[in-house]
């Protein structure tokens, strides 16, 4: 398996939306996601843990959402979430794993 | 307390019944073949870890949902689709979502931090599960009320070598 890791993608409204419209985000990042329960079965070695441990959501500056998690979300973690559309702004996460490597993906949100 | 314990009681002895049915298959898969009192029971105290995390305190089993059949085709990829139905107001909101698989190694699998600004808590993300469990998921409002859900999952196999 190719170590790929990184390339977030966050997906929201295409298009502009009204004020206090509530809008879905997707989003996406390349990432094992190792638990550190897991043996390589050639060496009998356990797989370090590798994953993601927080995913932090700002929206128009302002910290709306902070999702802390283990090593039992699946590989390549999708995750979704609402916001509410107050104003134009963009919306950023930032995704920061557990061997301090942080990536970071931006989204805009207008408000018409 | 009586009542956790007969509800251990009853997942030990299920487990110790799938686990003797399991034993012939287990050292192919290099498992070790003796079953643990600790493999009947969650790796640690699921009240404690809940209390622990937003505080102990009566759980109302209302308002929040996890829409997904009972049964998981794939362990290594078990969508979390939680909602919890509750205002997200300046003065009345849903703060802390914490989401725990019993039986997992490690149950703790995810927290959520909201604020007002999130409109509604709608939140989907995809779990490994290591084996058949209950999956919690715990809501703490600002006020510092706890709305809760209990959901029995089955999954074929584990998804923990995915």
């Amino acid at each position: 398996m190719a170590d790929e890791i990184g390339n977030p993608k966050i997906r929201g409204p295409k298009d502009p939306v009204k004020k206090g419209e509530l809008v879905e985000i997707k989003s996406l990042i390349k990432h094992p996601m190792e638990s550190g329960l897991r043996k390589n079965k050639e060496t009998d070695q356990l797989i370090p843990a590798h994953y993601i441990e927080s995913v932090v959501v700002e929206y128009a500056g302002k910290q709306v959402l902070k999702a802390t998690w283990s090593g039992a979300v699946s590989k390549d973690p999708f995750f979704s979430f609402f916001v509410k559309a107050e104003s134009t702004g963009p919306l950023k996460m930032t995704w920061k794993d557990n061997k301090g490597q942080s990536f970071t993906a931006e989204a805009p949100i207008t408000v018409a | 307390m009586d009542q956790t314990n007969s509800v251990t009681r009853r997942k030990f002895f299920h487990t110790a019944g799938l686990l003797g049915a399991a034993v012939a298959s287990s050292s192919l898969m290099g498992l070790p073949s003796i079953a643990r009192a600790e493999d009947a029971a969650p790796a640690v105290n699921i009240d404690e870890l809940i209390a622990k995390k937003v505080g102990a305190g009566p759980i109302a089993m209302e308002k929040v949902t996890l829409d997904i059949p009972a049964t998981a085709e794939n362990a290594a990829l078990v969508r979390m689709p939680i909602m919890v139905d509750h205002p997200m107001e300046a003065n009345n909101y849903i703060q802390t979502v914490l989401l725990i698989i019993d039986s997992n190694p490690n149950p703790e699998i995810a927290q959520f931090d909201l604020t007002p600004e999130a409109g509604k808590v709608s939140l989907e993300f995809r779990a490994r599960m290591a084996k058949s469990s209950k999956v919690r998921v715990i809501a703490k409002s600002n006020s510092g009320k706890l709305y809760g859900l209990v959901k029995e999952i089955q999954v074929a196999a584990g998804g923990c070598s995915g």
